[in-house]
């Protein structure tokens, strides 16, 4: 079948199985390996995307065939040009990663949280990504990077530090 | 695992998502949230040969409140509960205790209440909480709409009274009154994992303060969630009390029948159950301004 969604902007229109899932697609059929798969069974969170601009899905668990007609946003979508996103230049500051492969998850889950509340407190931000698993870093800097985030996209705009 | 092959059909009105239906009988599943049934492919577990895509009927995306009823339809997601306008006030407690615990935060985003009634999961969340809060499933069928008893609803693990053809269409949940709190407790080993035990309590209080209903259910306590029947006639028409909540914790050990698994033996889920009932039933009371 075929599926049309647009991924960080741009379209893509490609013929699929229905069995397809999302995560694949990105990966597989756009080459967009930012999106990782970790358990594959909606657990760990590695392959969050956003969907429609707010929604932050586990792409591993659901079809390519349920976004044709929708906007997904990945990992490679969130920097502009060569300038990071606030959220990626936290994780880089607070050394909110180490090996990575949650990363991209951690991001796109943060990115969704911040899209529905502006200014999480620590607690919120520590339940809103209690469905995306790090074993590397404790946590605690990935809270800091996300704190970071949300205090930069807070500012008004033109405003200096 | 990469699920069955399967036919996607993507319904862009209720009309035709009926028809994709009645054509496919029990060869076709419907597809809203996903959360459990696209894993559940994933593992081979389900192989349905067509699913039936709802995700784009707008008008089954709402949570609407009156003063009779919260109507939930049948792509309202988890989180829409979650962040609802209404969540904070007290007489629902049970569902906002519940929005909050269901899953993960992620999951919430695409996981839809009605689908989580629809998949019967015996350590489902939103099963006991309709059950405690005595909601009804609105399902079509080819003679039309007809509203069924959470109690009928439930028919077995994974099994409801949504026959060939059919399709829930939203859930109705009673507006309690004013005098009204629940809670709802669940112990899981870690965030997403299905509940070890879980309890669903809801009471609503006479102007004299004695219990004017009660509602009591269990989630991974059996087949299916349970309602507590004889927690919920121990309280109504009492005054609460220490006393009163140890019975029904009670009549809760009592009526659980969990299986035991990696979560904990049949023993420390029975406790559990008790202790859960007994702690929702203090916490809703707390609520209602009433030590016990």
């Amino acid at each position: 079948m075929k599926v049309h969604i647009k991924i960080n902007g741009v379209d893509y229109e490609k013929d699929v199985e229905p069995r397809t899932l999302l995560a694949y697609f990105l990966r597989e059929d756009c080459g967009l390996t930012g999106t990782h798969v970790g358990c594959d069974t909606s657990s760990c969170g590695c392959c969050v995307v956003v969907m429609d601009g707010t929604r932050a899905v586990k792409s591993c668990s659901m079809f390519a065939a349920q976004a044709s007609g929708h906007e997904i946003l990945t990992v490679e979508g969130l920097a502009a040009g060569g300038t990071l996103h606030p959220l990626q230049q936290g994780f880089w500051d607070q050394h909110g990663l180490q090996c990575g492969y949650c990363t991209p998850g951690m991001l796109l889950t943060s990115y969704a949280l911040l899209k529905h509340q502006a200014a999480p407190t620590e607690a919120d931000i520590r339940e809103g990504l209690a469905g995306n698993l790090c074993r590397c870093t404790g946590y605690n800097n990935i809270v800091k990077a996300v704190q970071q985030a949300a205090a930069t996209l807070g500012q008004p705009v033109g405003a200096t530090t | 695992m990469i699920p069955a092959a399967f036919d996607y059909l993507r319904a862009h009105s209720t009309d035709e998502a009926f028809a994709y239906l009645q054509q496919h009988g029990a060869e076709a599943r419907v597809l809203a949230g996903g959360q459990s049934l696209i894993p559940a492919m994933r593992f081979r577990l389900a192989r349905p040969a067509v699913l039936v895509d709802i995700n784009e009927l707008k008008d089954l995306d709402y949570l609407r409140i009156s003063d009779q009823v919260l109507a939930i339809g049948a792509i309202a997601r988890d989180s829409d509960v979650e962040r609802a306008p209404w969540i904070g006030e007290r007489r629902w407690t049970l569902i906002h205790d519940a929005s909050r615990v269901v899953a993960d935060p992620v999951v919430r985003q695409m996981g839809t209440v009605v689908g989580s009634l629809c998949h019967n999961d015996p350590a489902g969340d939103w099963t006991a909480v309709a059950l405690a809060s005595r909601a009804t499933v609105v399902v079509r069928g080819k003679a039309g709409a007809r509203r069924v008893p959470i109690d009928e609803f439930l028919v077995d693990s994974y099994t409801t009274a949504v026959g060939e053809g059919e399709m829930a269409m939203g859930a109705e949940f009673p507006a309690p009154d004013d005098r009204t709190a629940g809670s709802y407790q669940k112990v899981e080993r870690k965030v997403g994992d299905f509940a070890t035990a879980a309890a669903a309590v809801q009471v609503s209080l006479n102007a004299d303060g004695t219990v004017r209903t009660a509602g009591v259910a269990l989630s991974a306590a059996g087949a299916c969630a349970v309602r507590v029947n004889a927690a919920e006639e121990l309280l109504a028409g009492q005054k609460p009390s220490a006393e009163l909540i140890r019975a029904a914790s009670n009549a809760a050990w009592q009526r659980s029948a969990p299986q035991a698994d990696l979560r904990g033996t049949v023993q420390f889920k029975k406790h559990l159950a008790g202790v859960l009932v007994a702690r929702g039933l203090r916490q809703a009371l707390a609520r209602l301004g009433v030590q016990a």
